[in-house]
């Protein structure tokens, strides 16, 4: 995926036929802008077929900014790159992503070419392999802009070429044009990687970590750059990154992706203030705070997510989960509305409801990042005697409506917290 | 929170560390120096954890490594409990490296795949002669495997079997086999998810405590360095240009660069994040091969470009700015200190 930011690729982009419209059969500009429904990514490999994806599901709306979080190996970047098209032929790709009313999965890449870049467009992690080192970047951006109309002149694409440069904030951007990529420091090259992205006015960019491979002071510059080439373009965005503190800033609305799954999808707020799945309570209470002074110890989640080579079922979270009880590994939760079109896949939302958000409450110290420390399976851990303790009736889900009175320390779970240090060293 | 009348055990003054530059002609004649270190000062205190922190190349890496001399020193001073360590050889080294230890930032690249866990964390004992026979060997590895909260029934396995957290652990018993006072800290948690990476960071804070031990403590992530040290140190191409305690570091900044670097990271909290000012500093790190004079700061200074005037930038450019003194314990290199909030 090296140059092919918005065309197919750099030989077959500028030779596409006549047509500036991203229209494929069903296109409708009421439909809603993108939705993802049931997409399942598949990869043979030898050790079976590993489940990369399964069954993501979200809608996009006009002008928003979707923040995607979730740690190495959740699928957020299969996901996008399964929107894309992109994804290698190996892959087996299923479910469906339409834009505008049209599908995208099974479109030849010839089709697509049309619909990237014009409708959809990526910015990709790594500014350093993302752009053709043996093109002059302004090249690069005109590339972009003829594959999608072939009526615009060489001139007049050299000239919006320099003009998109100097949207992103490249300095001299009427000599930068005829620069290598080699020439310009990483900042700089995402700039670049932006102004293609931003180039024929995409009513979507999907960006793949953009700023991970940046340092913070860069970081800050184009997360400013990302946000102006939104308001120029009116796009909205899929921003896919494993940095809170980057969603927390830009994104309308979160979801958080567990082992291939989104378990959690809500607003900003909510999925800060007022997580409802124990994973999503469980990453932020992991996070150091840079603005705070308390010494306050973190609370990991112990274990390590799961291999999604031939997954058990059940909840995917539920070795690592402090809330963990029989029902969970029954049967994968599906995500139920807590609200407010907030949605957590978790049986027990009552419960994390609960901690508002502070992690201790839930997550006691104890939980250290050693699976192979559990002399005891995962089924011992404190669902059993949790329930009972903490008042909980071990309901099926959906009934579990009742307020359970905590302690007067605060502690929603204090009997597993002491039988889960006896297992510590 | 150190007191200052302590004696350092580890001090390093003037240290610097430069990489030739080889001309591409037949004799490759040195053409120039990457001055990855230039000149930098820091005392560590026994008991403390010293949180050094910058960009990448900013030169914080190449400290620690100069510091246990893995990387000899082109000049300066690392005196380690009374001893000069700048020149030693390997051999005269070898002593010293059981009360100084490393543990380094890629947890799949720093331990030998070939050996089991059990090898690895023997090693050091092994080769430090520490161990009378096999059953005090085994005895050892298993209360160091036991003590990072891994299970000592797992050492005849390999690294590959373990997850990115497990292995940093499995090098972090292996650091402190050898029962070292002074640990340096390569970013050992920068390549882990954010969920084990806790994990780490609490089981780092035990060992402190419980070892009596003292951190150098190197990395990017100024959320965890302020969630782990005592004093912070902030380096910028090569030299550090400001350290205090923890809390007035982050609450009194007063090098406009700190001030960039802590506006610059995005917190994990919507509404506070929305609400800030945000302090944008310009281009990129200058090359550490050819920085700027004077205050090597200057070229992307906010304090330079929006408040100075022509006379005063002329002290920025031509003068370079010492590590002076602020009181409490601070120590910053600008020409204009002054405290700023921006957290």
């Amino acid at each position: 995926m090296s140059t092919a930011v918005s065309s197919s690729s750099s030989t077959g982009g500028l030779s596409q036929g006549g047509t500036r419209s991203t229209s494929l059969p069903g296109f409708d500009a009421s439909a809603p802008l993108l939705t993802v429904s049931d997409l399942n990514v598949r990869f043979p490999t030898e050790d079976g077929l590993v489940h990369a994806v399964r069954g993501v599901d979200y809608s996009l709306r006009s002008g928003e900014v979707l923040g995607i979080v979730g740690e190495s190996g959740s699928g957020k970047s299969v996901t996008s790159l399964a929107v894309m098209g992109l994804l290698p032929g190996s892959a087996r790709v299923t479910g469906s992503v339409k834009y505008r009313g049209q599908e995208l999965l099974g479109q030849s890449d010839r089709t697509m070419s049309r619909v990237r870049g014009k409708g959809v467009s990526m910015i990709f992690q790594d500014p350093m392999t993302s752009l053709d080192p043996v093109y002059r970047v302004g090249l690069q951006i005109e590339e972009t802009l003829r594959s999608h109309d072939r009526a615009l002149s060489s001139k007049a694409a050299q000239g919006r070429a320099a003009e998109l440069l100097e949207m992103v904030g490249i300095p001299n951007a009427r000599e930068r044009v005829r620069s290598y990529p080699h020439e310009f420091s990483g900042g700089m090259r995402q700039r670049v990687v932006i102004a293609i992205a931003m180039a024929n006015q995409p009513d979507v960019i999907i960006a793949d970590e953009p700023t991970t491979a940046l340092d913070v002071t860069v970081q800050a510059q184009i997360l400013e750059v990302l946000q102006t080439a939104l308001t120029e373009t009116g796009a909205a965005m899929v921003l896919i990154t494993h940095d809170l503190g980057v969603v927390a800033g830009i994104a309308d609305r979160v979801l958080v992706m567990y082992a291939g799954r989104p378990v959690e999808i809500g607003s900003v707020e909510d999925i800060y203030y007022e997580p409802r799945m124990p994973y999503t309570l469980g990453l932020l209470g992991s996070l150091p705070r840079l603005d705070s002074s308390t010494k306050q110890r973190l609370t990991p989640i112990k274990g390590a997510p799961p291999s999604v080579v031939n997954m058990p079922p059940g909840c995917p979270f539920a070795p690592r989960c402090p809330l963990h009880q029989p029902d969970c590994d029954v049967a994968e939760p599906d995500r139920v509305d807590v609200g407010g079109g907030h949605t957590a896949a978790c049986i027990r939302t009552d419960v994390v409801a609960r901690a508002h958000g502070d992690a201790a409450l839930i997550f006691d110290e104890a939980s250290k990042d050693s699976p192979l420390m559990q002399s005891q399976g995962p089924a011992d851990l404190p669902g059993s005697t949790g329930t009972a303790d903490d008042g909980v009736p071990r309901d099926p889900p959906g009934e579990q409506t009742e307020p359970v009175t905590t302690s007067a320390t605060g502690s929603l779970l204090d009997p597993p917290a002491t039988t889960r240090d006896g297992d510590r060293s | 929170m150190s007191a200052p009348a302590r004696e350092p055990i580890l001090s390093v003054r003037g240290l610097e560390k430069h990489f030739p530059i080889k001309g591409s002609g037949l004799l490759q004649r040195t053409v120039g120096a990457v001055r990855a270190v230039d000149g930098l000062d820091l005392d560590l205190y026994p008991g403390e954890v010293l949180g050094l922190v910058g960009e990448s190349g900013c030169g914080k890496s190449t400290t620690g490594r100069a510091i246990l001399n893995l990387q000899p020193a082109t000049a300066g001073s690392v005196v380690f409990q009374g001893r000069e360590i700048v020149g030693l050889g390997r051999k005269e080294m070898r002593p010293l490296r059981r009360d100084i230890q490393i543990v380094f930032q890629d947890p799949y690249a720093s331990l030998n795949p070939r050996l089991p866990v059990f090898d690895i964390v023997a090693e050091p004992l092994i080769i430090h002669g520490l161990t009378k026979d096999e059953t005090e060997l085994r005895e050892r590895v298993r209360t160091l495997v036991e003590t990072v909260g891994l299970n000592p029934e797992h050492t005849n396995r390999y690294p590959a079997e373990f997850s990115g957290g497990q292995r940093q652990r499995i090098g972090i018993a292996r650091a402190l086999a050898l029962e070292p006072k002074v640990l340096v800290l390569d970013e050992p948690v920068s390549a882990l998810d954010v969920s084990i990476q806790a994990g780490v960071i609490n089981l780092l804070e035990d060992l402190k405590d419980r070892l009596g031990l003292s951190y150098l403590f190197i990395a990017h992530d100024l959320s965890v360095v302020r969630h782990i040290s005592n004093r912070v140190a902030v380096m910028y191409l090569g030299k550090i240009i400001e350290v205090a305690d923890r809390d007035d570091l982050f609450e009194r900044p007063t090098h406009p660069y700190t001030q960039a670097l802590l506006s610059a990271i995005p917190l994990p909290d919507p509404r506070l994040e929305r609400s800030r000012q945000r302090i944008i500093i310009t281009g990129d790190v200058p090359s550490p091969a050819n920085p700027p004079s004077g205050c090597r700061f200057r070229t992307r200074c906010q304090k330079f470009a929006n408040e100075l005037d022509d006379t005063r930038r002329e002290k920025c450019i031509t003068l370079e700015p010492p590590l002076a003194d602020r009181g409490l314990n601070h120590q910053s290199a600008c020409h204009y200190a002054e405290v700023s909030r921006v957290l």
